[in-house]
């Protein structure tokens, strides 16, 4: 048994518990997006009309707060990071994949993430969008042969920054963290801006947004 | 008695009760009456996001995802017609390999979780009901229309991508990977070009 995180591939246990700790993880990732109000396409919108930034803020917080932490264990010595999945890279059909999803997101309302808890709240525009998201993954594998070199092009393998900037990832930890809360700063800001410039009142009643 | 004491003695139905029963009356119409509780801090949501994201990469070694479940649900549906067609799918070439059921998978068990986390989440907030999420100036059966076209067009660009807003954008920034960070990035583009486009279902 491996002393070091991930815990999971240290051999702490086994296939059937992860079972286990993936629904337990699900449940507080389901909870973080309800409660930061991601249930509701309104709320989730609202950040491409400047109304209300929190998707940036929640994003980038749990980015930021994530990284940190990975960061900290690292340099501790509790954590592995060379066994943690990093994402490899594929230039263009990740610069493609961003951009749809963004497109999709302000059409839809939802990511897929968000619609699982749309639908769990009760939003019927959230299960049509399940329905359309459905029917995305029922005709892209008829495509797929057709795209797979596109699929493939810009393949970089795995890059991850944390090694390819020289000093301790706590550092950098340290830095995005305060490059996040100095962000929250500006896009609050915008937020003031935005609704001082076009009422709020045109939103109806959009679940209560606090500003901060 | 006020309504609020009234609703912590009788736990209110689900809207999918409501729904289906046709039961407006009683406990249902005291839930429909009463405001929905405000969202979270979005720093505090921030946090326990982060948080989560972090126990996956300690306890897991792999973050967040929610496509690659509902992926793998579709070609569990394309096998429940032929194994031998959807195992001919070259895009499902890795899911017919292995042994024992598509659907015993880690990403299928914490898809669950979301759905039953933000259940939770909303029913106690009071959240939990039937409407269609729509500005003051949308009509719904095109709001419903953007809806099934924005699921579409998102199902393409997280296969394209290897996955989505959540195992893509969040996870893979998390960990810096250069791919996932440019994501982010045309993520918030894509998006904001297209706003302008949609705005009558949101805004004005």
């Amino acid at each position: 048994m491996d002393t070091l995180a991930p815990l999971f591939r240290g051999g702490w246990f086994g296939v059937e518990t992860s079972f286990i700790v993936a629904f337990a993880i699900g449940f507080s990732f389901g909870t973080a997006l309800e409660k930061a109000g991601f249930g509701n396409g309104r709320k989730l919108t609202a950040q491409f009309y400047l109304h209300d930034m929190a998707v940036y803020k929640v994003m980038f917080t749990a980015v930021a707060t994530s990284l940190f932490l990975t960061a900290l264990t690292t340099d501790l010595g509790l954590l592995d990071f060379s066994k943690v999945f990093v994402p490899p890279t594929y230039l263009w059909p990740q610069i493609v994949g961003g951009l749809l999803l963004g497109i999709g997101f302000v059409s839809g309302g939802y990511c897929p993430g968000t619609s699982v808890v749309s639908v769990a709240s009760g939003k019927i525009d959230g299960m049509v969008y399940v329905l359309g998201f459905f029917a995305g993954l029922l005709v892209f594998p008829h495509f797929f042969e057709g795209l797979e070199p596109f699929y493939n092009s810009g393949a970089l393998g795995v890059v991850s920054l944390f090694d390819h900037i020289p000093v301790a990832p706590t550092v950098i930890g340290s830095v995005i963290l305060a490059v996040a809360i100095a962000s929250f700063f500006g896009v609050t800001r915008l937020e003031r801006m935005a609704r001082a410039r076009w009422s709020w009142a045109r939103y109806g009643n959009l679940p209560e947004a606090p500003l901060d | 008695m006020s309504q609020e004491t009234q609703s912590l003695e009788n736990p209110t139905p689900h809207p999918f009760w409501v729904f289906l029963t046709g039961r407006h009356e009683g406990e249902a119409g005291d839930h429909a009456r009463l405001k929905p509780k405000p969202f979270w801090n979005p720093y505090v949501a921030g946090v326990l996001l982060g948080v989560t994201l972090f126990a996956a990469f300690f306890v897991m070694g792999r973050g967040l995802g929610a496509s690659g479940s509902l992926n793998r649900l579709t070609a569990f549906f394309y096998s429940l017609f032929s194994v031998e067609f959807a195992g001919s799918l070259a895009y499902y070439r890795g899911y017919f390999a292995g042994e024992g059921s598509l659907l015993a998978h880690y990403a299928i068990f914490q898809t669950l979780g979301v759905f039953l986390g933000g259940y939770v989440s909303a029913s106690l907030g009071r959240r939990a009901r039937l409407e269609v999420a729509q500005g003051p100036r949308s009509d719904t059966r095109s709001r419903l229309l953007w809806a099934f076209f924005g699921g579409f067009v998102m199902a393409w660009g997280a296969r394209i991508a290897r996955g989505c807003t959540s195992g893509q954008v969040l996870t893979g920034s998390a960990n810096l990977a250069l791919g996932s960070l440019i994501m982010f990035v045309c993520f918030f583009l894509g998006a904001y070009l297209m706003a302008y486009m949609v705005r009558k279902q949101w805004i004005h």
